[in-house]
């Protein structure tokens, strides 16, 4: 094989994330009780056209999820085992190859030709004069005739050719698809769907896709050719940089509630329902943990893992299993600082429930009581949980860019958001100021976290209105 | 009208009448000053030096105090015997409090005088004699502080008398003593003394006769004498006798040493041989005083030109001048060129000529830099993202200043600072250490691949100078030019240095048995492992560098970073592979940093600065000669030998000195960098009315976006009234 | 009441001893007194004797939580855990690790947070009601609509961008503010205004949305239906009913944070360069100063639960039907 799959810690979590989900799915698609909330979701415009949104952000995720190593050319080793590069790509960085592999020397703006910086350059007579260099990828395929703004313009209007091509492609399918069970033609589909008379309100979803499609093909025409966001100071690629940032901040926002919620579940239910001495006991855990300053819990963790790490050098032998590994960490200390708070509202719910007629008949039937929390209570509170996790993604992002500003964040050499933000507040000193990366760092961010507040505002408003953020 | 109402009324009145008042304060104040004057406006035109701390000092005792930030202070304050002349280069020792530089009388075993030029193996001990100068006053101290009838006041305090107090301005008498030289004896005592915890002991220890000997007997002694409150008692050294270290009279005083040592007199002029009054040391080791954080480490008492009057390092420092300060003039000599540059203008002058200096806590670059330009600050380093804002180069390719800083009068001043910085490799490592030829190439590869040249220019604007071995310019023995480069990883074309084509480092690895970076017996990818304690910003952008520069070599490079205990732990145990570290000078003579690879001195084992762990018996026996010799032909023909000894072993990659570019306002004068000599305050001058005037000049605020703002939020309630009406016309009512 | 608070701050004791053993296993999990003291003495030339000086100087040359070699009690008194915790309960702070009186460095820095943190706290409530009074008011409305919205795009910005962006614009670019710094007494203003401005701004968003869905909650009730039907104008509805009784629910939130008003904004404060207590817990972690780590953290979770105790307390206060049991 010409590539080995490597299936980091946060990979196999990832998917695990997305064995949930789909088993979710299926499981609400079952049941009407779930149904019926997630039929309101469906029917509100702004929140599905926020999961068109989460969705290419999410597949982003996934694509740089997928790692491997590829084969080293030449021999194999004695024993006929094959040898891989220790550099561990993703399927992202063999899509954005040119993004990836067009690194200059230092800054230069979105669009540059030349580099940001003056250099000190000595001319063949021997004088030395300051200038700024031409940057070797950045329009490097630039053609005397016509020019920067020429050949953007041209790429640009190919690069809407294309989105609107494949946008109408995606309408007409939709139609085709919806045609297929109605019976009514697919003119008249069409019609509906522009006019927004459908139950589920394509029309909005189609128009973010739209707009999605359209950025896409525009960076897949300008990329390869310019840097969009410039370069930061080793050279990099801000877009790419920005964009390697997506699965960073998805897990973060996802796994740090994935990683505590059989904690959370398990205590706050059996509070709940058991109460006395272990309702105390499990009380007491979360408010002593609740009142320790939540810095300081991630701070140790990720200390701790690092003296791990130093004592098992072996183990993380390269530079993407360390990064992954500080990543876990600071989920897990995210994690267990927002333990507590879906603890006690766990804990809440399943009193309430306690006092049902049919768990009060299950008791009194004799139902052993770990088969009463699994059956009966569980199921009922898992509104809870899904409310609590969509909620709190949008928290858990924005605290990584916090962190990472305090120094406790992802490993440094890690792409993400927080990161970018965090070198940009020695770029604002500049001047010239450069600002594109914290503007690449924004543009993301926000652009998710506003998808994520608006998804997260229908789901609470299907499920439980009454629940406040 | 309803109660809630009138409630909400006047909640809203109330809150408006607030803004209003804030408003008028604010204005208020800021008629009387810039509006984003950082200080109190009734100082803007006073004789007072700004100046910053990034990080709260922790020891201003000079037996203790040992970093740039903690030197900042006491250099000010307290006096060594001597000190490095202001203007003169290669750096001079000139006396200070003494009276002239000693001449070290040499002894032999038994303790007969031996000529001037004895060499050196037949020489036991050193004697030097320092006579200081009469009238030397201390600055006025609670600690001396006497009563009518000649009484010491606060020697020896009561609970009650120290009541309430909690700071040192709580003692309302002061008083002061002359300067003997008991008072310097007694602070090399306490430099012996466990308990003080110099971080000079062991080195001491190995020079000065007698020094752990008093050490043992001071401990053996105090651990006798009951215990007040819990803790020790004050032990008075001067009764504690030490061999080497005597008091020949009143200002008069000797200290032999071990073997021949010209080294000797650097350390003399460094604030570890200040002087401590007994008084001070007495004066805080009484009871209650530690628990009110009165102690020396807080409130230094010394002769120097300044006084430490705030010391409050949550906030701001401040000096002031001190109103003893014995007569002290502005140098009359300098190097050729001073006088031009308007360095001799004030030759003669009694010193210091600044009256205050305020010390403000500015814990990052970026504000630092922002109120510089400002004008709040009166001088500044110049950080790598303003770079290209101030200086550019000239055709010749000189470093100047922009159109922009020129046209704010500030002026640069450049130099050459006697430090080092590079990355070590570990000798005591199984792939990267050893001395076969096998790990010499491999190292020699790494060595050309990673381009210094390159990294200067990157990370710090082409602020410093590649090394070619361990020794800076201006210290003994650095050859500049062609003569001086590792003919190892640099060629010599046409007079000017250039690193070797990679092609060569590829070759070299090849040969060390990874072609293409990949371990020719098993084919495995060779990788190696950085260490480093740096996280944030800029060493992500460092790491990312040095990982390309090693993928050059089809290395990979894999950044193992922990925190800086961590690190140093590796580094005590010789887990370490690659790493990067530096040295400031502690003197300018090129023993300080040659010992940096010298074998004894070994991290691992030995405990010392030699982190690369290199240990080669030839350089040892070298350096064992080379550390007592005069500087002369011959000292320079062993270091010669040395340097190239290390640069075939290459031990280190050799980084870069760097070149330090500082800048100075229009008003601040007298400024030249002295790298040795940290009590350089004392010789600035400041123009305040030229200062007051260029401020004024650069802080116009900007208010017309303020009114634009507030029309946009009038903008915004239009809309809210149209609807109201609206709806008011269409209620039912 | 007064033995339902008693039994609280009973309550608090073993809490507090927990927050203490976690503190201190966290602490010295990955950082050992040898490191400490390395760290407190520099880099340059340090002695193993000099380390052993500093442990026995700092107490740090006890064991942790089990002393072996001590007899009876001992065993458990003589350690660093019952001689650091012990002080702590009486509230004596003791020094940090550098030498200085934690207790009165508290005091010092205490104010410098107080001044952003209440006024941001005040003023921001303030603007938040009235702007979330105005979207109800305008309910349905387009007005409505675009207040809605709003809030939502601004609670979607990191506070970063605010700080960093409201530093650039007003102290940099238009010079109305120091860029950063502190000053005692009435000079502080200059500095804490553009930092309470900016924690306003930044909290807009959420605070908006939040009281909003009080107020909507609170207007939707069947006595403000009455009140309306009776007559009475929309702006003394909202006076009189709505705003009146969402308060409780808004002023008990408030309470809860107010304890924690004197632990400041770790962000704002190292922004602005502001000398208060958020800075000091991170830059004594950074300097692994364990005596103010230890202090902090301690006088962190009192002020926590004393904010839990007001907060039900607020309760029985506003609505005398909850009893405290």
């Amino acid at each position: 094989m010409p590539f080995r799959f490597v299936i980091l810690w946060s990979d196999a979590l990832t998917y695990l994330l997305l064995a949930v989900s789909v088993f979710y799915g299926v499981y609400a698609s079952r049941h009407e009780h779930l149904r019926a909330p997630w039929r309101r979701v469906r029917r509100n415009p702004l929140a599905m056209a926020a999961l068109v949104v989460l969705a290419a952000y999410g597949i982003t995720g996934l694509m740089d999820s997928v790692h491997f190593r590829l084969r080293l050319p030449g021999p194999a080793a004695p024993g006929g085992h094959a040898i891989y590069s220790p550099q561990v790509l993703s399927l992202l960085d063999v899509l954005c190859t040119p993004l990836r592999t067009h690194d200059e020397q230092t800054y230069s703006a979105p669009f540059a030709l030349h580099a940001f910086t003056p250099k000190l350059v000595r001319l063949s007579d021997g004088r030395r004069v300051m200038e700024y260099p031409r940057l070797r990828y950045g329009g490097a395929g630039l053609t005397a005739a016509g020019g920067r703004a020429h050949d953007i313009s041209v790429r640009c209007l190919r690069a809407a050719a294309e989105g609107v091509l494949v946008w109408l492609a995606a309408v007409v399918a939709l139609a085709r698809w919806r045609v297929k069970g109605a019976g009514e033609s697919l003119r008249a589909a069409l019609w509906r769907l522009a006019r927004g008379e459908t139950d589920v309100p394509w029309r909005a979803m189609l128009a973010s896709l739209g707009v999605i499609i359209l950025i896409v093909a525009a960076i897949a025409n300008l990329a390869g050719e310019y840097h969009i966001f410039g370069t930061d100071q080793v050279g990099q690629d801000v877009l790419f940089e920005a964009i390697k940032s997506i699965r960073t901040d998805l897990l973060i926002g996802t796994l740090s509630t994935l990683v505590m919620l059989p904690f959370a579940l398990a205590l706050g239910v059996m509070a709940g329902y058991s109460g006395g001495r272990t309702d105390d006991v499990i009380q007491y855990l979360y408010t002593t943990l609740g009142s320790i300053p939540s810095v300081l819990l991630i701070i140790a963790g990720i200390l701790s893992l690092n003296l791990y790490m130093t004592d098992h050098a072996a183990a993380f032998d390269t530079i993407a299993q360390r990064q992954d590994v500080r990543l876990l960490s600071l989920c897990v200390g995210l994690g267990v600082t927002g333990w507590i708070g879906l603890c006690r509202l766990l804990r809440g719910e399943t009193m309430k429930l306690r006092q049902m007629d049919y768990i009060q008949a299950a008791i009194a039937l004799g139902v052993r009581p770990r088969r009463i929390m699994t059956r009966h209570i569980l199921p009922n509170v898992m509104h809870i949980v899904l409310i609590y996790a969509v909620i709190s993604f949008s928290g858990l992002v924005l605290a990584e860019a916090v962190l990472s500003y305090i120094g406790v964040g992802v490993d440094p050499s890690m792409n993400s958001w927080g990161n970018m933000i965090n070198g940009a507040r020695l770029e604002m000193a500049r001047d010239p100021v450069v600002w594109w990366s914290l503007a690449a760092a924004f543009l993301f961010m926000f652009t998710l976290v506003l998808a994520a507040n608006l998804f997260a505002d229908a789901v609470r408003d299907a499920f439980d209105p009454r629940m406040r953020t | 009208m309803s109660v809630p109402h009138r409630f909400a009324r006047r909640a809203i009145a109330a809150v408006v009448l607030a803004v209003i008042l804030l408003g008028l304060l604010a204005a208020m104040h800021a008629a009387r000053s810039e509006w984003n004057d950082p200080y109190p406006a009734r100082q803007a035109d006073r004789n007072i030096l700004y100046a910053a701390f990034m990080e709260r000092p922790k020891r201003l005792d000079p037996a203790q105090a040992y970093n740039e930030n903690e030197y900042t202070f006491i250099s000010e304050i307290y006096e060594p015997p001597f000190e490095y002349q202001y203007l003169l280069r290669p750096y001079t020792l000139v006396p200070l409090t003494a009276r002239a530089m000693p001449v070290p009388v040499y002894l032999d075993r038994h303790g007969r005088r031996l000529p001037a030029d004895a060499p050196a193996r037949r020489i036991a001990y050193s004697v030097y004699t320092i006579h200081i100068r009469r009238g030397i006053m201390y600055q006025p101290a609670p600690c001396f502080a006497r009563d009518a009838s000649g009484h010491y006041l606060y020697q020896s305090l009561t609970r009650a008398q120290l009541g309430g107090i909690r700071t040192i301005a709580g003692f309302r008498h002061t008083g002061t003593r002359e300067l003997v030289a008991a008072d310097y004896v007694y602070e090399i005592k306490r430099l012996a003394s466990p308990w003080v915890q110099s971080p000079l002991f062991s080195v001491l220890s190995h020079y000065i006769v007698g020094f752990r000997r008093f050490a043992r007997t001071a401990a053996r002694i105090r651990a006798a004498l009951p215990k007040v409150d819990g803790r020790p008692p004050y032990v008075d050294l001067s009764r504690i006798p030490m061999a080497g270290v005597k008091v020949l009279g009143r200002y008069t005083y000797s200290i032999t040493v071990h073997g021949k040592y010209p080294q000797f007199l650097y350390w003399m002029a460094m604030p570890f041989f200040a002087p401590m009054p007994p008084e001070a040391d007495h004066f805080f080791s009484q009871p209650g005083m530690k628990s009110r954080d009165l102690t020396l480490n807080w409130y230094p008492v010394g002769t120097g030109p300044y006084m430490l009057t705030v010391n409050d390092p949550n906030r701001q420092m401040v000096l002031e001048r001190n109103p003893n300060y014995h007569p002290d003039f502005y140098p009359r000599r300098g190097e050729p060129g001073d006088a031009q540059r308007g360095l001799l203008k004030d030759a003669g002058q009694r010193l210091p000529f600044i009256r205050r200096v305020v010390f403000s806590l500015e814990r990052e670059q970026i504000p630092y830099w922002d109120k510089f330009l400002q004008g709040y600050y009166d001088e500044s380093a110049i950080s790598t993202e303003s770079f290209n804002q101030v200086v550019q180069f000239s055709p010749g390719g000189e470093a100047e200043l922009t159109r922009s800083m020129r046209a704010k009068g500030i002026r640069l001043v450049t130099g050459v600072a006697p430090s080092i910085y590079y990355y070590g490799f570990n000798m005591l490592d199984p792939v990267v250490g050893g001395y076969s030829q096998r790990a010499r190439r491999l190292r020699r590869a790494i060595s050309i691949a990673i381009n210094i040249g390159q990294y200067i220019s990157i990370f710090r604007n082409g602020r410093g100078l590649p090394a070619q071995g361990p020794l800076p310019p201006g210290i003994f023995g650095y050859e500049p030019g062609c003569a001086g480069r590792d003919p190892y990883i640099y060629d010599c074309i046409g007079g000017r240095l250039r690193r070797k084509p990679i092609a060569v480092a590829r070759r070299l690895l090849a040969e060390a048995g990874y072609p293409d970076g990949r371990d020719a017996r098993t084919g495995k990818p060779l990788l190696l492992y950085y260490d480093t304690y740096q996280t944030g910003p800029e060493a992500k952008a460092n790491m990312d560098w040095m990982r390309k520069e090693f993928r050059k070599l089809d290395i990979q490079l894999v950044v193992r970073a922990t925190d800086y205990n961590r690190f140093q732990q590796k580094m005590r145990h010789g887990e370490e592979q690659i790493f990067s570290w530096g040295w400031n000078a502690d003197y300018p003579d090129p023993e300080d940093f040659l010992f940096l690879l010298y074998g004894p001195n070994s991290e691992v084992g030995g405990n010392g600065e030699n982190s690369a762990n290199y240990n080669n018996p030839r350089y040892n026996r070298l350096f064992n000669r080379m550390r007592n010799m005069e500087n002369g032909p011959a000292r320079e023909a062993i270091i010669r030998r040395m340097v190239s000894m290390a640069q075939r072993d290459a031990p280190w990659v050799w980084g870069f000195y760097p070149k330090e570019f500082r800048l100075y306002q229009a008003w601040l004068h007298n400024v030249k960098p002295n790298y040795m000599a940290t009590n350089s305050l004392k010789y600035l001058r400041i123009d305040p009315a030229l200062r007051a005037r260029d401020r004024r000049a650069w802080n116009r605020p900007v208010i017309w976006p303020l009114w634009v703002v507030l029309a946009l939020l009038a903008l915004l309630v239009l809309p809210a009234v149209l609807v109201y009406r609206q709806k008011e016309r269409r209620s039912p009512l | 009441m007064i033995a339902y608070i008693i039994r609280r701050i009973l309550y608090a004791i073993p809490i507090l001893i927990g927050v203490n053993l976690l503190t201190f296993a966290l602490f010295f999990f990955v950082n050992s007194p040898n490191d400490m003291a390395r760290l407190h003495l520099g880099v340059k030339r340090v002695t193993p004797q000099a380390i052993a000086e500093w442990k026995a100087e700092h107490g740090y040359d006890q064991p942790l939580f089990y002393n072996a070699a001590a007899a009876g009690a001992g065993k458990l008194t003589h350690t660093l855990f019952f001689q650091r915790s012990v002080k702590l309960f009486v509230f004596d702070f003791g020094r940090s690790d550098d030498g200085r009186d934690i207790g009165s460095d508290i005091r010092q820095r205490m104010w410098p947070s107080l001044a952003i943190q209440v006024p941001t706290l005040v003023l921001g409530l303030a603007v938040c009601i009235s702007m979330a009074l105005m979207t109800v008011f305008f309910r349905g409305t387009y007005l409505d609509a675009t207040g809605v919205v709003l809030a939502v795009v601004m609670m979607s910005i990191s506070q970063l961008f605010y700080v960093i962006g409201g530093q650039y614009l007003f102290s940099k670019v238009l010079r109305l503010v120091p860029i950063s710094g502190y000053d005692t007494g009435l000079s502080a203003i200059k500095f804490v205004i553009l930092p309470i401005a900016v924690g306003i701004v930044s909290g807009i968003g959420l605070g908006v949305r939040l009281n909003r869905t009080f107020f909507l909650e609170e207007s939707g009730k069947d006595y403000v239906r009455t009140a309306r039907a009776k007559g009475l104008s929309e702006i003394r509805v909202l006076f009189r009913h709505v705003l009146k009784n969402a308060m409780i629910p808004i002023l008990t939130g408030v309470v809860v944070v107010i304890p924690t008003l004197f632990t400041g904004s770790l962000i704002l404060e190292s922004f602005f360069g502001i000398p208060g207590l958020g800075s000091y817990l991170i830059d004594a972690i950074r300097a692994q100063d364990f005596g103010i780590v230890h202090v902090m953290v301690f006088l962190g979770s009192v002020l926590y639960i004393v904010g839990l105790i007001l907060t039900d307390i607020s309760y029985t206060l506003v609505d005398p039907r909850v009893r405290l049991g």
